[in-house]
């Protein structure tokens, strides 16, 4: 702390994880280490600073030596890894080229050995062999030797931090968060990334709060800053005043008090006041968040984004690693459902990242079931792995997503069958009892409902996309997101439709988009039969919590009312007028889930 | 320069199981530090410096992959390039 005051900053982010805390910042930089400042040399001193890496980089040889000579003969691959990291200390590629950065570039000299060692670990992390790609870790550790010298013992390693701290980086990414004790930490700020970003979807998942999109955050902020963190409202707060401090303690407490009022009733079922049960899901992405749909008291999968694994690599997913990945989410949660949608990309663009091969209107283009039925090898390989993964499961669903009308479901579930066919003769026992849907969220799909259902076992409802087609809104697009309205009139009578459909063909009717996390539409969704919900895991507890206030038989009649209204905003002065106090409560915790479905 | 290229360089097939692994690169760089000349290693289109481990795994040579070592200067050198070629052949002593 300095002797001033320093004046207090409040900053405006994306809420991606509801909560409040209060601690030190502590600043990693995008690897989850910490953070290496740059600065420039003068001219004079670029022999000095030279000398410094020297001295530092002689130091760590003495201490490596020092530690070969103290490790015992049978521990002699030990000692020939370290006599490698002596080697690799004056190697020319890291030694002689960090000198070369410090003289050219005239930084400081952790700077230059931060980008040398980073570039040469991505170097050996892109090579085929698994021996190469790891010696990635050997550069690794060769250069933190190196740092500790340069940066004094007193520094701290992110690795060993042994207070509680709000993390704050420019952005984080899934093998880096990997790296950090998430028990150390209290919160997230993140300069970069959104609601769906991973650093939002860890957050959520350990129930931390996180701010991400802060523009500046990580040059404003400095290690040991004392910062507010609100997830809920999206603030941030550095150096708070008194007055601040004492207003957001007493905010934290109502929230924690908020959430276990509602917590307790997490695992009890959702059920209105006159009996009717409706089961509530959770939408997820990763494996791993199916923990958090089980401890929010899920009932299940209502939605398994499965383009997570095609992101971010360069070549498809094997079938054998996808199966891996859904066996994990199926065998945990059996016996409630699990619902995988299959592929809703582009997997060519997704894989090949060619930002020149866009589509110019890909909302309109080739994607999910378009794009398999194109692509059967692909579609294959998921549907192999899914199959395989359902074996010796009934809980399993499979979910078609951009369905725009009836053939593209028979061409789906013809190459569905072939599959099942070809495994069967390889051997595999497949479970009989999976069943089929598809998602209703192309306006053409509303309209065919009735044919549609004759060919599944349900529908889902995707209402992200369904509202953005119907109405021609890209809510992306700030000059019409106004118009964006779950609330139209059309939208209301195209989910009537749905259900009416769904009951005349005796199939069920789901819904997983936002509008399906969201309290406020609850009663139209009750009153227009939808009896399962999906939503983010986070909003599962709200949902909960407001459909045991509800009573069925009402929610029927007041549909009923919100079918004869004209506008949207009438329908939202029937439901304040009706329902007031309970959907409009503060505290309410909302499934932030901005993700086409 | 009269002298043509093949008596500045030898081809050698890698032999021992691990390919050309960190502590073998270690050794090969150990004996071209003490070159006169340059030391390259060539595999396929990509060139690297022999006095440099971590250039040389990046080479990502395993087993049965063949190499060429180059040498800048045949009189000041050769006997490093031998030394290299030997070591090879033997598979690292491994």
């Amino acid at each position: 702390m300095s002797d001033t005051d320093p004046r207090e900053i409040v900053l405006k982010g994306i809420g991606a994880s509801p909560g409040i805390c209060i601690g030190k910042a502590y600043l990693v930089d995008k690897e989850g280490v910490d953070v290496v400042k740059k600065y420039f040399v003068p001219k004079e001193n670029l022999l000095n600073e030279k000398n410094r890496f020297k001295t530092a980089v002689k130091k760590a040889r003495d201490n490596l030596h020092k530690v070969i000579e103290d490790t015992p003969e049978e521990l002699r691959d030990h000692a020939n890894i370290l006599k490698t990291h002596v080697a690799l200390l004056r190697d020319k590629m890291l030694y002689g080229k960090i000198i070369e950065i410090i003289e050219k570039e005239e930084v400081n000299a952790e700077w230059a050995l931060r980008k040398v060692s980073a570039d040469l670990q991505a170097t050996f992390r892109k090579m085929a062999d698994t021996y190469f790609r790891e010696r990635a870790t050997d550069i690794g550790q060769v250069s933190d030797l190196i740092m500790q010298n340069l940066m004094g013992t007193d520094h701290e390693n992110i690795k060993d931090i042994d207070k509680r701290v709000i993390l704050v980086a420019e952005d984080l990414s899934p093998a880096e968060t990997s790296q950090i004790q998430l028990e150390k930490i209290m919160g997230f700020v993140t300069d970069r990334g959104g609601v769906t970003s991973h650093t939002g979807i860890i957050a959520r998942t350990l129930e931390i709060p996180a701010l991400l999109g802060i523009d500046r955050a990580t040059s404003i902020i400095r290690n040991d800053d004392l910062i507010i963190v609100d997830g809920s409202t999206g603030e941030l707060i550095i150096h708070p005043s008194e007055q601040t401090l004492v207003r957001f303690v007493k905010r934290r407490i109502e929230y924690e008090a908020h959430k276990a009022k509602i917590a307790r009733g997490n695992h009890l079922p959702a059920k209105t006041s006159d009996g009717a049960v409706i089961h509530i899901m959770g939408n997820i992405e990763l494996p791993e968040e199916v923990v958090s749909v089980k401890n929010y008291g899920g009932d299940g999968i209502g939605l398994y984004r499965t383009e997570f694994q095609y992101l971010s690599r360069s070549d498809f997913p094997s079938e054998d690693e996808l199966s891996d990945k859904y066996r994990d989410v199926i065998e945990v949660m059996a016996p409630n459902p699990v619902t995988i949608r299959t592929l809703d990309i582009n997997g060519d663009k997704a894989i090949s990242r060619h930002p020149d091969s866009l589509e110019p209107n890909p909302a309109l283009g080739l994607r999910g079931i378009r794009y398999c039925l194109k692509k059967p090898d692909v579609f294959r390989i998921q549907l192999r792995a899914i199959l395989r993964a359902a074996a010796g499961f009934d809980n399993v669903r499979i979910l078609f997503p951009m369905v725009s009308g009836e053939e593209e479901i028979l061409e789906a579930k013809v190459i569905l069958n072939e599959v099942a066919d070809s495994l069967e003769k390889e051997g595999f026992n497949l479970s009989r009892n999976i069943k089929i849907g598809v998602m209703i969220e192309v306006p053409s799909a509303v309209i065919m409902a009735d044919t549609i259902s004759k060919e599944v076992d349900f529908l889902s409802i995707g209402t992200n996309d369904l509202i953005q087609y119907t109405l021609a809104i890209d809510r992306g697009n700030k000059e019409v997101a106004h118009l964006y309205q779950p609330l139209h009139p059309a939208i209301i009578r195209m989910l009537k439709r749905v259900s009416d459909a769904a009951r005349e063909n005796d199939v069920k009717v789901f819904m997983c988009g936002q509008m399906a996390g969201d309290p406020v539409y609850l009663p139209i969704l009750l009153g227009l039969g939808i009896r399962e919900l999906s939503m983010s895991p986070l909003g599962i507890p709200t949902i909960k919590h407001v459909i045991r206030q509800l009573k069925f038989e009402d929610t029927e009649r007041f549909a009923e009312s919100v079918l004869r209204q004209t506008t949207a905003e009438a329908i939202m002065k029937l439901l304040k007028d009706t329902y007031g106090d309970i959907l409009f409560q503060k505290n309410n915790i909302q499934a932030t889930d901005q993700q086409p479905q | 320069m009269d002298r043509s290229f093949k008596e500045f360089s030898k081809d050698v097939v890698i032999v021992n199981e691990l390919g050309l692994h960190a502590r073998s690169a270690a050794r090969i760089a150990e004996i071209a530090g003490s070159a006169k000349s340059e030391v390259r290693i060539r595999k396929g289109e990509e060139e690297v410096d022999a006095k440099s481990i971590i250039d040389m795994l990046t080479l990502g040579c395993a087993k049965n992959s063949t190499i060429t070592i180059k040498i800048g200067d045949y009189d000041s050198d050769i006997n490093i390039l031998n030394r290299i070629v030997e070591l090879v052949e033997s598979g690292f002593g491994e």
